[in-house]
């Protein structure tokens, strides 16, 4: 017999014989093998469908008003020379950094939460967008006195600033957490730790401030979107783009995590690596993220868990926090940007204002469940 | 089956009990702490940005003159370490209690939500009423720890299954978020309130006089007694609510108790200084090494201990910056965070 014969006949016995998940479609295109959810991706389509939409209704809410069906018009390449100007130059940057920041958040988010198991870990937490605070106040309130460095400074030393502290902060909690490798709690005390330093630094740091540097340090802190530009949109979007497949590809393992180390490894998952290049990726986009938003309270706790919930998946899905994550900072930017007459209000007051009764619900709803 | 032969007689155990050596080192830990503090208060007295010999300290206290010194002394001194005395131990047992409570050995006095409280209301305190000095910061600092950590545990026991450590932590936690934001609202609004509250917020002992110590110390020393009272209740409590119950215990009564007490305790110390990180999270740890996890003598010894260690940090943060000062909360922070990562590496945590 020839051997082309041969793998013809494999070839369809695997066809007829597909692995069987209960109650699941296997998705198969040549090696990629997942299950197929219908409900992700439901989630995933809807989410995108509200997230242009109140891109578009961001966009046209202003100074100078724009009804939707113009803006996505505009958005496709019509409308007339001064509303391309407004929505392309203007609004749209803003918000598509709202976006991009969101995103990356949760996904951020999300790959903490998977790995250490705990809804409460999440780079706000652990220090990490605190890291790349405190550098950013530094930089405002040291670079201040400096005089003629400071216009310099706000463009694009901030961003690199904040960018280079969250890195180093996540440098420092994960040489502080390795112990014979990386546990998710140990990783998330340390962080703790870290974290209240930073804290401590950042209010020294205010209180020797000259008080209009403590206000625009503040500013910063509360995480704003205020003045966004095509600049600032660039690194998200590039970040976004290399990181999120990377974490794609990375959290097949996440499934056999779950089960604790030692079965892990028992499933011949490379635990310390896997956690790390996982780790890498999430402290990579909250550090981008805070560099060009500033540290927007709860997206990363809380999007990961609302996008579990929809999706009713055993952990959170990267895929849909990452809509959700947008999502949710797009409108509490347009609720930041509105909703109180003349005041903007930095979006991440909204955001942390909009989240605590989301939490308090989960904490009722816990307290439901334990009845049941 | 094994039969039952009665229970051994009790006097051979009590006498066991009196050789202990869990005992003596309980005992001659608790000498050390007192000595340590005894140090520590000469220390602060004594030592700053004019360096006072002890010989003078000893002078200025009992046969004053009216010399620069004895004012030093007996004006600003005496009240910063009598107040540093109080409220570090007002931290230290809150700490310890909040870990009982809770049962988890990362807790501390701040998950009740009551910084944040006070935060809030001091930021309402400077912008609608225009209250700018220490003194009038303490009863909205007060106020709104109260509040707080009402609202947390209402909130925390909603469900029918009532406060759980776990439901208290995620209410503390939601709470302090909410009121965060609401702070920073107020405080981007209005550069007057946010000058004046950047100086609350490190929490620090300079600049409060003998009246503000006055003030809050009824609140802290009602709170020290409630949570000394618990101590038994504690002891029940760290074995698991079921079992506590079927021993004859009251959990609610111990948690109600115990959590005015930590609100008194917690709500005077930052009332009275800001609010200050860490006492109330190391302290416990390095107290439960000699002591072992018998809250009566967890609970005293934490009180001491979170004296110590906020009196040395004071004066370490007078020492390094002179002639000005580090903040102690600042000074707290960047000493016990690496102890606390330290004690995180070395093994796994203690479960209270």
């Amino acid at each position: 017999m020839s051997a082309p014969q041969d793998e013809k006949v494999r070839a369809r016995i695997i066809e007829r014989t597909p692995p069987r998940v209960p109650g699941r479609v296997p998705f198969r295109a040549a090696f990629f093998s997942a299950v197929w959810r219908p409900r992700t991706a439901l989630v995933i389509l809807v989410g995108l469908a509200v997230l242009i939409l109140a891109m578009a209704v961001n966009i046209g809410r202003g100074e100078f008003p724009i009804s939707i069906p113009e803006v996505l018009a505009v958005l496709v390449g019509g409308g007339d020379a001064g509303q391309q100007f407004i929505v392309l130059d203007l609004r749209l940057p803003r918000s598509l950094t709202g976006a991009l920041v969101g995103a990356a958040l949760a996904v951020s988010g999300a790959i903490m939460q998977a790995i250490a198991r705990n809804p409460l870990a999440s780079p706000d937490i652990i220090g990490i967008t605190w890291g790349a605070s405190a550098a950013a106040v530094a930089v405002i309130v040291l670079g201040g006195s400096a005089g003629s460095v400071v216009g310099l400074l706000a463009t694009t030393g901030l961003p690199v600033a904040a960018l280079i502290g969250g890195l180093l902060t996540a440098t420092l909690i994960y040489a502080l957490a390795w112990r014979k490798g990386i546990q998710g709690f140990r990783l998330v005390l340390v962080g703790i730790g870290i974290n209240a330093v930073l804290v401590a630094l950042v209010n020294w740091l205010l209180i020797v401030a000259q008080i209009y540097e403590a206000a625009r340090a503040q500013v910063w802190l509360s995480g704003s979107l205020n003045a966004r530009s095509w600049d600032h949109v660039l690194p998200v979007g590039v970040a976004l783009l290399l990181l999120v497949p990377a974490a794609l590809i990375l959290a097949f393992v996440l499934g056999g995590l779950q089960f604790g180390d030692d079965t892990a490894r028992g499933l011949g998952i490379r635990v310390n690596l896997a956690r790390s290049g996982l780790l890498l990726v999430a402290v990579g986009l909250a550090a981008i993220a805070t560099a060009s938003a500033g540290p927007i309270a709860f997206v990363a706790l809380v999007s990961p868990q609302i996008a579990q919930r929809l999706v009713r998946s055993a952990r959170p899905p990267i895929g849909a926090s990452l809509v959700i994550g947008a999502v949710l900072t797009v409108i509490a930017d347009l609720i930041a940007r509105t909703a109180f007459g003349g005041v903007e209000l930095p979006v991440g007051i909204v955001t942390a204002v909009l989240g605590a009764p989301y939490l308090l619900y989960l904490l009722v709803r816990q307290g439901r469940e334990a009845r049941a | 089956m094994t039969t039952i032969t009665g229970t051994p007689p009790a006097r051979p155990v009590a006498r066991r009990a009196r050789r202990n050596p869990l005992r003596r080192r309980r005992l001659i830990g608790l000498l050390v702490l007192v000595l340590l503090l005894a140090a520590a208060c000469l220390a602060s007295v004594a030592f700053g940005t004019k360096i006072i010999p002890f010989a003078h300290v000893w002078s200025a206290l009992f046969s004053p003159t009216g010399a620069e010194d004895d004012i030093i002394v007996r004006s600003l001194r005496l009240p910063r370490t009598v107040l540093g005395v109080v409220v570090g131990i007002a931290l230290g047992l809150a700490g310890a209690l909040i870990q009982g409570h809770t049962r988890n050995p990362l807790a501390d006095p701040g998950l009740l939500g009551v910084n944040a409280g006070s935060a809030f209301f001091v930021v309402l305190g400077i912008y609608l009423f225009g209250v700018t000095s220490l003194f009038g910061y303490v009863w909205f600092a007060f106020a709104g720890a109260l509040v707080a950590s009402v609202a947390v545990f209402t909130l925390g026991s909603v469900g029918k299954g009532g406060a759980t450590p776990v439901t208290l932590a995620l209410a503390g936690a939601a709470l302090t978020f909410l009121l965060g934001g609401l702070v920073s609202a107020v405080i981007l609004i209005d550069t007057d309130t946010l000058d004046a509250y950047r100086f609350w917020n490190v929490g620090s002992l300079a600049g409060r006089d003998a009246s503000i110590a006055g003030q809050v110390v009824w609140f802290i020393a009602v709170g020290a007694v409630l949570g000394l009272a618990t101590a038994p209740g504690l002891n029940a409590l760290s074995l698991g609510d079921d079992v506590a119950r079927s021993l004859g215990h009251s959990v609610r009564r111990t948690r109600v108790l115990g959590i005015v007490a930590i609100t008194l305790l917690a709500g005077g110390a930052t009332a009275a200084c800001g609010p200050i990180g860490f006492v109330g999270l190391v302290v416990p740890h390095v107290v439960r090494s000699f002591t072992g996890p018998d809250h009566r003598w967890l609970l005293p010894a934490s009180g001491l201990f979170g004296a110590i260690l906020l009196l040395v940090a004071d004066v370490v943060g007078r020492v390094v910056a002179r002639p000005g000062e580090l903040q102690v909360g600042i000074v707290l922070a960047l000493v016990g965070a690496p102890f606390f990562i330290a004690l995180v590496r070395r093994r796994k945590m203690v479960s209270v």
